[in-house]
């Protein structure tokens, strides 16, 4: 096991959530690709850490701590999710775009959006 | 006494404040009277203030401007600074007197004048400032304090020509003599800040003095060379031409009569457009060092006395012929200035005095003509000779008087205009203007002439309707009480005064040449013309069975008489070089400029900002990918350009 390997294994599992935030439809998907995303990051901090001379518990007491923070994050965005669909009865995100820019509105045209 | 001299400024400014911001309001006759007593008070002091002077520089050099006071009011750079100063010279006194003399008299006519104007304490408020403003002018002992004074005249008379500002035609003719006068004053402007940059100093002892040496070099104006003293005469000069309506200037005067009357005879007698000669003699021995600039003074002033005779033979309106009248002694009063320069190269002092002289004279016939004049229009209710006609029996104590001033202003011997027009005329032939000296004594004919051909066609003859009729003898003794007085010194102040302004009425710093000696036959001659006028005028109008209908009608009338009748169409001239030429030509094209390249450029501006704003706006799309397939493309960029730290 090399810092490369796992440096490509964490590029793989980010391009993933990438992947999955650009096409999921779904908004759990998107929280789920976000959260590939998250452990990409947390990967990156062990392998340095592990690989680093010298003690590696800072590198892991960071992956920790950023774990922490990712749940309480989900606990947040889960209950978001959960009360939108309460309201919506709908979690697709193509349907949930009421603060774009209404495309007919002419400029200059004076009209509320 | 002389050293309180700025009190006879205060008395009228004290009446114009407490009449302006309190009395007005309250009660018209009360501000009257305040501004009669504030007047006659100004009066009285002007008086012995004369006196002491006259005693103090007996024997001495009486031309030496003696300073009263002075304190510094702007301290501008280096020697450079605006003083507030009064200087006492013969003509400073004499202008003291006259402006004390007539103010007062025109303020008791007015009582009488404005009797039924639910707006005269307004009136008197600004007769007040007139008169102090003209007060300030004259005593001012350097050129920006003069200036200011100029403008306050200049502002009174536009607040007093207006006064009735519900009249359309009085709004008009005020807006006219405001902008002319402003046009001519803006060049005057120019000219004091030329002098103060050249000689670096303000002060008329200063400019008239050590600084005529300085200024005398030639500068590079654009290409040209010019003499730097000319130059600044000349700017100065213009706001003279421009205040004592000489022509091309003129025009406003005329139109000044729609003010009321009393307006008109303290505008035409003692304030306002004799300031414009009053510069002139102020400046006289820096513009007599000018090199040839007297010359045109000369020919603007015989030209403007010429031309306004003519017009004046040929119009209606009782006072639009007072008023031409007026520009034409102006021009007497300029011309004499100019005549000083001899034609071998001196300067004779003579024609100096003979122009202080004729502004003294003028200012008592002037005003009593004008004061007849609203007499007569207050009695008629019109300003027409149409309406006029047979009214020696309705107020004969005007008439008389109007009589005395007509004999006046045409030069017949022994009244007081002659003595002053004939030492106007004979300085020109001393001093070799022979052709000038000619022309002035055919206007003084043509004087003699329109003068009477007021006085027979409003005097004598058949009533020719107007309101006045069938109320029997009817006279206000408010009015006409200034206009007995007024007489007196209209016959008199010729005789009395003539060896005064021989004496001492001359230019300070200048050297005079020795006349030539008197020729007898001048005085005759103009006496003769004089009368031949007069003649001619009661022949024409005056005779029994003279038709003064015909007379004033215009049917069958040539076409240069119609010429004379439209004032030579100066006035078209003038509106078809505003309308047609500045607005619709020059204004046009700069509009143009301002719509499609000013206007177009800011429009272009604002509707780039929006359609670009439109393009934006298109990014907001709602879509929760899109963002951040943005924001993560972002990053990436930053990254790429080198932005982000690794």
């Amino acid at each position: 096991m090399t810092l490369e390997r796992c440096l490509l294994l964490a590029f793989a599992l980010f391009a993933i959530g990438v992947y999955g935030a650009l096409t999921r439809r779904h908004l759990v998907g998107l929280l789920i690709s976000i959260e590939l995303m998250l452990n990409a990051a947390n990967i990156n901090l062990a392998a340095f850490a592990h690989f680093r001379p010298g003690d590696a518990t800072g590198g892991a007491t960071f992956a920790l701590f950023t774990i922490a923070v990712a749940a309480c994050e989900m606990a947040a965005a889960l209950s978001i999710v959960v009360a939108m669909y309460r309201r919506r009865r709908n979690l697709d995100l193509d349907k949930l775009r009421s603060l774009r820019e209404p495309i007919e509105a002419e400029p200059g045209a004076g009209k509320a959006p | 006494m002389i050293a309180h001299g700025y009190l006879i400024l205060l008395f009228p400014l004290l009446a114009f404040a407490v009449n302006g911001l309190w009395l007005a309001r309250r009660n018209g006759f009360a501000a009257g009277l305040f501004s009669i007593l504030m007047s006659a008070a100004s009066l009285a002091y002007a008086i012995p203030l004369a006196l002491e002077w006259f005693a103090a520089v007996h024997g001495g050099d009486a031309s030496a401007p003696v300073e009263a006071w002075r304190f510094t009011w702007l301290p501008l750079e280096g020697a450079l600074k605006v003083d507030f100063s009064m200087i006492l010279d013969p003509i400073s006194v004499m202008m003291l007197l006259v402006i004390g003399t007539v103010a007062l008299l025109v303020n008791v006519y007015s009582m009488g004048y404005m009797r039924h104007d639910p707006s005269r304490g307004r009136f008197f408020a600004l007769l007040s400032l007139f008169a102090f403003s003209m007060l300030g002018l004259v005593i001012a002992g350097n050129v920006f304090q003069m200036y200011v004074f100029w403008e306050l005249v200049g502002v009174s008379s536009y607040l007093l020509i207006g006064f009735w500002y519900e009249k359309p035609s009085a709004v008009a003719a005020s807006k006219k003599a405001m902008i002319v006068t402003r046009f001519a004053d803006s060049f005057f402007l120019l000219g004091i800040v030329l002098a103060a940059y050249a000689a670096g100093s303000m002060d008329f002892s200063v400019l008239n003095g050590s600084a005529i040496a300085a200024m005398s070099r030639e500068v590079s104006l654009g290409g040209f060379h010019v003499n730097l003293l000319f130059l600044a005469s000349l700017l100065m000069f213009l706001g003279g031409w421009g205040k004592s309506a000489m022509f091309p200037l003129h025009i406003w005067l005329p139109d000044a009569m729609e003010g009321p009357t009393p307006v008109s005879s303290i505008i035409h007698s003692a304030t306002m457009v004799v300031a414009g000669v009053y510069l002139t003699a102020r400046f006289f021995p820096m513009f007599a060092a000018a090199p040839g600039f007297l010359d045109l003074v000369r020919v603007v002033g015989i030209f403007t006395a010429l031309f306004a005779a003519v017009i004046a033979c040929t119009q209606k309106d009782i006072k639009r012929i007072l008023a031409f009248s007026t520009l034409s002694q102006l021009g007497y009063m300029m011309f004499s200035l100019g005549a000083a320069a001899t034609v071998l190269g001196g300067v004779n002092t003579a024609a100096y005095s003979a122009s202080a002289f004729h502004i003294f004279t003028h200012a008592f016939f002037k005003c009593l003509l004008f004061l007849g004049a609203g007499a007569l229009i207050h009695h008629v209710h019109a300003n027409e000779l149409d309406a006029m006609g047979g009214l020696w029996k309705k107020l004969p104590l005007t008439w008389i008087s109007m009589l005395l001033a007509c004999l006046a202003i045409a030069g017949i011997p022994p009244f007081s205009g002659f003595w002053s027009k004939d030492e106007i005329i004979l300085a020109a032939w001393q001093s070799g203007h022979g052709l000038s000296a000619a022309l002035a004594l055919f206007t003084g004919f043509l004087t003699a002439f329109y003068m009477f051909r007021l006085y027979f066609l409003a005097f004598h003859g058949e009533p020719r309707g107007g309101h006045g009729e069938g109320h029997g003898r009817h006279e206000d003794p408010w009015m006409t009480v200034p206009i007995v007085i007024l007489a007196v010194p209209t016959v008199l102040s010729g005789l009395l005064a003539k060896d005064f302004f021989h004496h001492f009425a001359l230019p300070h710093q200048v050297l005079s040449e020795s006349p030539v000696e008197h020729v007898a036959w001048l005085p005759a001659t103009a006496a003769t013309l004089g009368i031949l006028g007069l003649f001619l005028a009661f022949v024409l109008y005056g005779r029994r069975g003279a038709d003064a209908k015909a007379a004033l009608s215009v049917e069958g009338r040539g076409g240069w008489y119609r010429l004379i009748l439209n004032k030579f169409y100066i006035d078209e001239l003038y509106l078809f070089v505003a309308r047609r030429l500045l607005i619709g030509g020059f204004a046009g094209a700069v509009k143009w400029v301002d719509t499609n390249v000013v206007d177009a450029a800011v429009g272009a501006t604002a509707s780039g900002t929006l359609r670009s704003g439109a393009l934006l706006r298109r990014l907001q799309n709602g879509n929760l990918a899109f963002y951040i397939g943005a924001f993560l493309f972002g990053i990436l960029l930053l990254r790429i350009l080198g932005r982000l730290p690794l």
